[in-house]
């Protein structure tokens, strides 16, 4: 076959052979281009060097911090040596299994070598934001509940935490615990999703398993208590949607007990294991400067050696009662995210320790009846308290007019909503400051200069949530 | 300018800017357009590490919300969150954005972490952010027409996303 090809290629071909070559190559090219018109994003994809400009060339290899006053650098000279023909731009993505949903990455290749990254989203949009303008805010907490869907709980709470400050109403101390267990729980939940997912990638399968058996523990009292695994909607305005159902202690000690003796498996299992610290060590690095510059926050600004925490640097709820270390790693790679987020299962373990024997007693709610709907009880006794339990899921309770920025430490970082009110029962404006969004812009600098081997395990140590992502 | 101000307040940074006072936020600031990057980058030299948010809103059918004497309301307002690790505070920025000429300085060069935020606030409501790297959608396809958090967007516009599909049903 191969001997006939040869022969072919060194007679020379007749004229009319050639003129058809040319018009199927052209009709391939037209096809080409029709296919890349229909799948091209523009100019949110990552362009060759010699179609970007200077500022966005310097974002896509990382160069993020501010020259000193005075210097002078032409960001052109970032491997300018580098022609495009040595060089590759492939596409990862959106349905890259490692992608850790529909994260989509174009990058620029040398051989291994990842010379350039643009994270391109925005493939789970589903306007959220919008959204948020035609619920209540009754309904709200259903809307955010779904953006990171790995921690429906801290959506909640920012939301709800977001309107009772243009309330200026005071929840009942019982209302707040309950609030802090059920954050720190899905802390762990979160937590354990990641080790699962990381190992995952990572090739350690058994730690997958692992990660999602533990996880599931606390699914299953997440479904007790709220009756959902996820999406809960059990943070509400004015408080929660139920009491902690009885027994909760008992339930609380054999998950604590459990996940914290198995979270020391994991240490033989993976922390020290050469393989794994070989993929991890060294691996994506990035100092707290730029951590900082490119706003970054939670686990990945920690496990740069700074120690900022909003739970005990800004406390909300009441963290400032509970007594427990802030982790911290040293060199910012991929493998102090691991242990800051490793023990940080641990901490959150040890808080719900704490919770769990100071829970206060009282009311799960604000007694405020403007807020809360009247008990079921007496709907079915008062016509008074019917038609209000109808006013409130109908209607709603109108908010104060005001703006208001609240931010609380979500497993991914700083969870922020900012609440435009104009005193209506509905949000005037709903924005969500999504720590997985703003921590993307990372991946440019955690990728640069590292094998392309690599490139999945330091997405999975950013632990993007695409759900909170694109909002 | 001093912009060395030891004490990170407004009032230090830039004695004209209008404020108000607010239970919620340490400092709420209210610059005009023209000194809005200005006052950022003061902010940054007075110690704030981190551009913690950056979000617009569109007051379109909201505009009498309570502005300091002196801040004439606009349609836009492009709001910047600004946070101090150091001294845990957060400052507030509020800038008025015309619906006429509806762009703003970037500030991409000082906190380059607001890049992907100027791009979404480009995206959902088309505030043109002056000097940004890239500034394109974020969100929304490249070809998509309109902002979609604007007040004025329609909404049920496009009767369905895919394209083969048939018409208004």
């Amino acid at each position: 076959m191969s001997e006939h090809d040869n022969d072919h290629d060194h007679e020379p071909l007749p004229d009319e052979y050639v003129d058809e070559d040319a018009e199927h190559l052209a009709f391939e090219e037209e096809e080409e281009r029709a296919l890349v018109a229909e799948t091209s994003e523009g100019a949110q994809e990552l362009m060759p060097r010699g179609t970007t400009s200077a500022g966005e060339l310097r974002q896509e290899v990382g160069a993020v911090l501010r020259l000193p006053e005075g210097g002078f650098v032409n960001p052109g000279d970032i491997d300018i040596e580098r022609h495009d023909d040595q060089t590759m731009i492939i596409n990862m993505g959106p349905q890259h299994p490692s992608t850790h949903g529909v994260l989509r990455l174009m990058l620029e290749l040398d051989g291994e070598t990842v010379l350039r990254t643009k994270p391109i989203i925005g493939y789970l949009h589903t306007g959220m934001e919008k959204q948020g303008e035609e619920l209540t805010y009754v309904q709200g907490t259903t809307n955010v509940t779904r953006m990171d869907y790995l921690s429906p709980l801290h959506n909640e709470l920012v939301f709800s935490l977001a309107t009772e400050a243009l309330l200026d109403v005071e929840l009942p101390p019982r209302a707040v615990w309950i609030r802090m267990l059920m954050a720190e729980l899905n802390r762990v939940s979160s937590h354990l999703m990641w080790m699962a997912t990381n190992g995952m990638d990572l090739g350690s399968t058994s730690m997958m398993i692992y990660g999602f058996r533990e996880r599931e523990m606390v699914l299953a009292f997440f479904e007790k208590t709220t009756g959902l695994r996820m999406n809960n909607n059990y943070i509400r305005p004015g408080g929660v949607a139920a009491d902690l159902p009885d027994g909760w202690q008992d339930d609380m000690g054999i998950l604590c007990d459990t996940i914290l003796a198995r979270s020391y498996e994991y240490d033989e299992l993976l922390t020290g294991q050469p393989i794994f610290r070989e993929r991890t060590e060294a691996v994506g690095n990035i100092s707290a400067e730029e951590a900082l510059a490119l706003s970054v926050t939670g686990p990945i600004l920690r496990s740069t050696g700074v120690p900022w925490d909003l739970r005990r640097t800004m406390p909300y709820l009441a963290y400032d009662k509970l007594d427990f270390d802030v982790i911290v790693g040293s060199y910012g790679d991929n493998f102090d995210r691991y242990s800051v987020r490793l023990n940080e299962i641990r901490e959150s373990i040890k808080m719900i320790r704490q919770i769990t024997e100071m829970m206060p007693p009282g009311d799960y709610r604000v007694q405020d009846r403007k807020v809360t709907p009247p008990p079921r009880a007496r709907i079915d006794e008062s016509m008074e308290a019917l038609i209000h339990h109808f006013k409130i899921f109908t209607e709603g309770f109108r908010v104060p007019e005001g703006e208001v920025y609240v931010a609380i430490e979500s497993p991914r970082g700083e969870l922020g909503c900012y609440m435009v009110s104009d005193g209506t029962s509905k949000p005037y404006r709903m924005h969500i400051r999504g720590p997985s969004f703003v921590n993307l812009q990372a991946l440019p600098l955690l990728l640069r200069g590292g094998l392309m081997a690599d490139a999945v395990a330091v997405i999975s140590s950013v632990d993007p949530v695409m759900g909170e992502v694109d909002r | 300018m001093s912009a060395t101000t030891a004490a990170a307040s407004p009032a230090g940074i830039l004695p004209e800017v209008p404020r108000l006072p607010d239970r919620l936020v340490d400092q709420l600031a209210f610059p005009a357009r023209d000194t809005y990057k200005q006052m950022v980058a003061a902010f940054k030299d007075a110690g704030f590490e981190m551009c913690a948010d950056l979000c617009a809103v569109d007051y379109l059918t909201h505009p009498g919300r309570s502005l300091p004497d002196g801040v004439a309301p606009e349609r836009f307002e492009v709001v910047v969150n600004l946070l101090s690790l150091s001294t845990r505070q957060r400052v507030r920025i509020r800038v008025q954005v015309p619906e006429s000429d509806p762009s703003v300085d970037s500030v991409t060069d000082i906190y380059p972490g607001v890049d992907a935020m100027e791009r979404e606030a480009y995206d959902m409501l088309g505030i043109v952010f002056a000097d940004h790297p890239d500034m394109t959608r974020i969100l929304m396809p490249e070809e998509w027409e309109g902002h979609p958090l604007r007040k004025d967007y329609g909404v049920g516009r496009v009767p369905v996303q895919f394209k083969e599909a048939p018409g208004p049903r």
